[in-house]
């Protein structure tokens, strides 16, 4: 896998942070993905409206075509399991919903403004995901 | 249509950053996530950068009494740091590390032509319902459920 040019991660970083910030100024909610996946399949009634949720995860999938179609095709690697991505699957469907958030609602909306929920969590996904890697890659499979 | 145009054109904004910058990628993710590997940087400039606009617009918040499209801000007052919060972001972490999806990604990739985003969304979902079935519906929703980010 090649390294990824510095402006292609910023530029999408921006466009990121700008649909975070497009969202909470327009109307006033969290960009929050996995919350909106837990409201759009009706998992949730709580915080963001049902067509407003729907259409924000139905976006998304547009935005990365639209990406692929005139900018650049990013690749899909995964080197799992079938199993694996199962088991990966329901952990992140349960912890994101008891933990109330994700990269996008803990990580870029969270520490923007500075919540210490989020801060909490934030840190400790990350520790948590390093750690399960360290052990995949180099106790396991080292 | 006040809901829906916002939410797609914010969505579609969304997705475009997750494409633009690779993070739909797993492999990418994981060589992050792996500090003691060959450590890919890509994820730290994502989010340094995302958190820019992110921040400013909680800044010009601050001066704002109702978001410009709506009747009032819905954003989480609480700061208590419980046990749901910190076993659920250590869930999602073990997850995450894995395969290398998150919810956002997972979601954007669908439409890249691997099957492996369709399953891991299935599975995601099927974990969804599980804590849905097992946790909210037993206990009384806890103080933070109101507004879930």
């Amino acid at each position: 896998m090649q390294t990824i040019s510095p402006v292609f991660a910023v530029g999408g970083g921006l466009l990121i942070g700008t649909a975070a910030a497009l969202l909470l100024l327009l109307t006033g909610r969290i960009a929050g993905v996995s919350g909106m996946v837990a409201t759009a399949t009706r998992m949730t009634v709580a915080g963001t409206p049902w067509s407003q949720a729907t259409a924000f995860i139905v976006g998304l999938p547009i935005g990365t075509a639209l990406i692929a179609l005139l900018v650049r095709t990013p690749e899909v690697i995964v080197t799992s399991s079938v199993p694996l991505l199962i088991i990966a699957g329901l952990l992140v469907g349960f912890g994101t919903r008891l933990g109330n958030g994700c990269t996008s609602g803990h990580g870029v909306c969270g520490i923007a403004r500075l919540s210490p929920r989020s801060l909490a969590a934030t840190a400790i996904f990350m520790a948590s995901a390093a750690a399960t890697v360290f052990i995949l890659r180099h106790v396991i499979g080292g | 249509m006040r809901n829906l145009v916002p939410g797609m054109f914010v969505g579609v904004i969304f997705g475009a950053g997750l494409a633009l910058s690779d993070m739909v990628n797993p492999a990418r993710v994981q060589a992050f996530l792996d500090v003691a590997g060959a450590w890919d940087p890509a994820l730290m400039y994502v989010m340094g950068a995302a958190l820019v606009p992110s921040a400013i617009a909680y800044l010009i918040r601050r001066g704002m009494r109702r978001p410009l499209l709506g009747d009032r801000f819905s954003i989480p007052e609480s700061r208590t740091l419980d046990r749901q919060l910190l076993v659920g972001a250590a869930m999602f972490g073990v997850g995450w590390g894995l395969v290398g999806f998150c919810p956002g990604p997972a979601v954007a990739g669908l439409v890249l032509g691997a099957w492996q985003p369709w399953l891991f969304v299935g599975a995601m979902l099927v974990g969804m319902a599980l804590h849905r079935v097992f946790i909210s519906n037993r206990a009384p929703a806890p103080a933070s459920e109101g507004l879930s980010s």
